[in-house]
């Protein structure tokens, strides 16, 4: 039956009604409720109503790749936006894998934004280059700015914050997390005027000057409403419990250094403001932590479900006595510092706990190095039979234990191992990792990320292939033996959106094996492999809608392609590419 | 299969042209060396590279067994075996090197010496011709007083008949050493506070508030480091005698070869021939982990910001930009 539609007016000139049993008003509200972007893509594709219901309905985007559209695109095929998500670089640029100066400026999409999105009210961006005179433009161009979130980006200073906090009258969120900031001073606090009471959520746990502290307690007592505070690592325990007092209704704590000698009466005082943080989810922070204050938080870890520990440097006693008072968490990020008793700790207190992340406190072994090993994993995983997320750095494994460990725990949606020394075997047998592997995504049917390591032969790649039907992300290091390998995982794995790839002996047949699938995908990235120019060039030629893009390196050969990043884009080859970007 | 060894892959009995490209690289304070440089350098060192891939791009593609050649990349294309590979753009210098280091190697080779930076041109990286091209200079004038750099020398040195062999066999990789760019994959704002951290934390212990400043100093060769409290100090000056005094206990074996035996107790100045001489050089870790020359800033943004103190080998410590006089223009 032929649905009556009757279409609004929202074309100009165009009016075209006719009698309609579902009207679009109706149609945009009930949209309104539908909040995932997959669903909102799906609703689009139903038909040019709903399609039309939707793009007016939306009011939030996300830009996985910041290069596969155009601003322009955007603002016209959604009018009504107010908060934009954007990502730039590519994720290996985190580790310094891309040069700097390589793109992915804000400033394009804020002038465009600053035109057709006056009511914008929420930016977070992550990997993208951000300027102080963009920060400036943002605090300037937007009356109803409410929240900022910087994670990963560069290409500013305080002064931008400085700016922020000056200009953007109905602020509630300032969250600047791990960011290449040329961090000035402090004073940018201090330009949160008086009479400014919006924020909700404050976080520069990641800056290094010294902010006024008055300035600050006086900020946190007047923003009633503030649940999230991060501080850095300057705000001495004692100034901490000040900002405790002021603010007990805190959800989220990130507390600066917890080292500075206190009085005995100094300790009570700070375990009585602990005490009264009734509503405290999360904890951060503890960077330079003296053990023997952390009673102090017991109290306030009842409630805890997230304790991200990765800045605090604890032995394994004195996590396992704090954990004893974390009965309900449900993520931890520790530092290797715990080592296997820690994490037998972990395994024996946690018994909710989805989500574990272990990083290396020694990453270049400059130190004596003790670290995790496989044994604390499986200690975990006997003992948090819910665990779903795992970021692990050790120095040593076995194909035995990863399969012990997914056996007890084959719900894994997020499987990260990194074996630090690179092609590193099986300690105990010597032979390649591919039968771990081979566990994890024969067991871990919901498997949606995995990153692999250690001594991998083309069989992994196989297997992934083979069985891991819903992996989205696949992180490749050192790993493979050729062309074989990177096949199987193109030839099989039908989900997959983003592949990320360096120093593997994939050479031109294995990239050009998936040139279909690439447009299904978010991007892939390939550095020191073994694909060249040629096998670049006859890429971009097959998918014109894709961009292939080279990073060259000076003085190497010119026939080999260094780093590969192939994205599917509807707004052409990028036109701000640095001169070490080919576009091919 | 074949594979042309060109006789040892540093040429370490080559010594002229090693001191050709090194003369070049430590007379580069920018980071990388012009084209002309490094074509030149890698003519004059082509004779003398590890080749561990047949040289042409015409050459079959090897066969790898499981998991041999994990980076066949094609060596012909690359200016040199690893250790002389120019001072390019630190990103990429460093991780090529490691990848032609662990082709077909043990992978024991390389800069072991860690620092906290990894784009910081002394990141041992291998692309960073200094440091190994430095560690191979220290091997010719002393031999014992590294101990990091000699593991590398020795294995170095014991390549060219252990590669033949490795070629078939799967490379076993144990507790390698080398650092490559982005590897481990831990964002650097994580590796920044870990090592003030480390350094914090050990400190931590025993002494707390803001009255003193414990920093460790380790020094290239010695078997252990010391600590120094940096506020009892007010300049340059005074910190410097106190660490040669601190460790004059190890660097009598270097005196005695400079023929400074017999003068009584060390001071400040035989340090400072030591130092004049290019054997040590003073190096801080500061906050963002990169390792700096002490001296260059005013002493209370050095204290703000050191970390850990390293007493260098001078040959280690080309490109730095150095010259010790910096140091003593305090």
């Amino acid at each position: 039956m032929d649905p009556m539609r009757k279409k609004d007016c929202h074309d100009s000139g165009e009016s075209v009604r006719v009698a309609s049993t579902f009207p679009d008003e109706v149609l945009e509200r009930v949209l309104a409720l539908v909040k995932s972007h997959k669903d909102r893509s799906s609703v689009s594709l139903v038909c040019k109503d709903w399609y039309d219901a939707e793009r007016w309905s939306r009011t939030h985007v996300f830009i996985g790749n910041c290069y596969s559209v155009s601003p322009e695109i955007v603002v016209r095929r959604f009018p009504n936006v107010r908060s934009v998500t954007l990502k730039g670089k590519p994720r290996f640029s985190d580790f310094n894998l891309v040069p700097p100066n390589w793109g992915a400026d804000i400033r394009c999409w804020l002038v465009v934004f600053g035109a057709k999105y006056r009511c914008l009210e929420e930016l977070r961006l992550k990997r993208m280059t951000v300027s102080d005179e963009s920060l400036e433009f943002l605090a300037l161009s937007f009356p109803n700015f409410k929240a900022l979130s910087l994670l990963s980006c560069d290409g500013f200073s305080t002064d931008g914050l400085a700016a922020i906090a000056s200009h953007c009258k109905n602020l509630t969120e300032l969250n600047i997390q791990e960011n290449d900031i040329y961090d000035k001073s402090g004073s940018w606090l201090s330009c949160f005027p008086e009479n400014f009471t919006s924020l909700e959520v404050l976080n520069f746990a990641y800056l290094h000057n010294d902010v006024n502290f008055e300035a600050l307690e006086r900020l946190v007592s007047r923003c009633k409403s503030l649940n999230v505070l991060k501080v850095n690592k300057n705000i001495t325990l004692e100034q901490l419990q000040r900002l405790l007092i002021c603010a007990p209704q805190l959800a989220e704590l990130g507390t600066g250094s917890f080292l500075h000698e206190l009085t005995d009466r100094q300790y009570s005082e700070l375990k009585r403001s602990f005490n009264n943080c009734n509503n405290l989810n999360v904890l951060s922070g503890l960077s330079e932590v003296a053990a023997i204050y952390l009673p102090a938080l017991y109290p306030a870890c009842t409630n805890l479900t997230f304790l991200n520990l990765s800045d605090a440097a604890l032995q394994s006693e004195e996590l396992a006595k704090l954990l004893v008072h974390c009965p309900r968490l449900q993520r931890l990020w520790v530092l290797d510092t715990v080592e296997d008793k820690g994490l037998e700790a972990i395994g024996s207190n946690c018994p909710l706990l989805e989500e574990l992340r272990v990083f290396p406190s020694d990453p270049f072994e400059e130190g004596i190095v003790h670290g995790v090993t496989e044994s604390g994993f499986i200690a975990v995983s006997y003992g948090c039979r819910r665990l779903h997320y795992v970021l692990y750095f050790c120095r040593q494994m076995t194909n035995a234990a990863v399969a012990t460990i997914v056996q007890n725990c084959p719900d894994f949606t997020h499987f990260r191992l990194c074996i630090m020394n690179p092609c590193q075997p099986d300690y105990l047998s010597n032979e390649p990792m591919d039968e771990a592997f081979c566990a994890v995504v024969k067991t871990c049917t919901k498997l949606r990320r995995l990153a692999v390591s250690g001594l991998l032969t083309d069989l992994t790649f196989e297997y992934i292939g083979k069985y891991a039907k819903n992996l989205e992300t696949l992180s490749v290091a050192f790993a493979g033996s050729s062309d074989w390998g990177m096949q199987c995982v193109l030839g099989g794995c039908p989900k997959l959106r983003k592949l990320e790839i360096r120093d593997c002996p994939f050479g031109n047949a294995a990239l050009l094996s998936g040139f279909e699938k690439y447009e299904s995908m978010r991007s892939l990235w390939m550095s020191d492999c073994k694909v060249t120019m040629n096998g670049c060039r006859f890429l971009a030629k097959e998918m014109p809608r894709l961009n292939v893009e080279v990073m060259k390196e000076d003085g190497n050969d010119d026939s080999q392609a260094d780093k590969v990043y192939v994205y599917r884009s509807v707004a052409g080859p990028r036109r701000d590419a640095p001169p070490f970007v080919l576009t091919l | 299969m074949s594979i042309p060894l060109e006789h040892n892959y540093i040429g370490l009995t080559e010594t002229s042209p090693m001191e050709r490209s090194s003369d070049m690289l430590s007379s580069s304070t920018s980071s990388t060396l012009s084209t002309e440089d490094e074509k030149s350098s890698a003519l004059n060192l082509m004779e003398t590279e590890l080749r561990l891939g047949l040289p042409g791009s015409e050459s079959p593609e090897r066969k790898p067994g499981p998991g041999v050649s994990l980076f066949g990349k094609d060596l012909e294309d690359r200016n040199n075996g690893y250790s002389l590979s120019p001072l390019k753009n630190p990103v990429s210098g460093a991780k090529r090197g490691f990848s032609d280091a662990i082709d077909g190697s043990s992978g024991k080779w390389v800069f072991s010496l860690g620092n906290g930076s990894e784009v910081d041109l002394f990141s041992p990286g291998g692309g960073n011709g200094g440091k190994p091209l430095g560690g191979l200079e220290g091997k010719h004038n002393t031999q014992n007083s590294c101990p990091s750099a000699t593991p590398n020398m020795k294995e170095a040195a014991s390549v060219p008949q252990s590669l033949k062999p490795v070629q078939e066999k799967k490379p076993q990789v144990p507790a390698a050493k080398a650092q490559v760019v982005g590897w481990p994959p831990i964002r650097s704002f994580r590796k920044n506070t870990m090592t003030s951290n480390l350094a914090k934390n050990s400190d931590a212990e025993g002494k707390t508030g803001f009255g003193c400043l414990y920093v460790k100093v380790s020094m290239d060769g010695a078997p252990y480091l010391r600590k120094v409290d940096l506020k009892i100090y007010n300049n340059y000056k005074e910190i410097s005698s106190a660490l040669e005094k601190m460790f004059s206990c190890f660097t009598i074996g270097q005196c005695s070869s400079h023929g400074l035996r017999g003068r009584d107790g060390l001071n400040e100045s035989r340090l400072k021939d030591l130092l004049h001489g290019s054997e040590y050089v003073l190096t801080y870790e500061d906050k963002d982990g990169d390792w700096m020359l002490v001296g260059d800033v005013p002493w209370e943004m050095f204290t703000d910001s050191c970390r850990r103190l390293r007493i260098m080998k001078g040959s280690e410590a080309i490109g730095l930009g150095l010259s010790y006089y910096n140091i003593h223009s305090e």
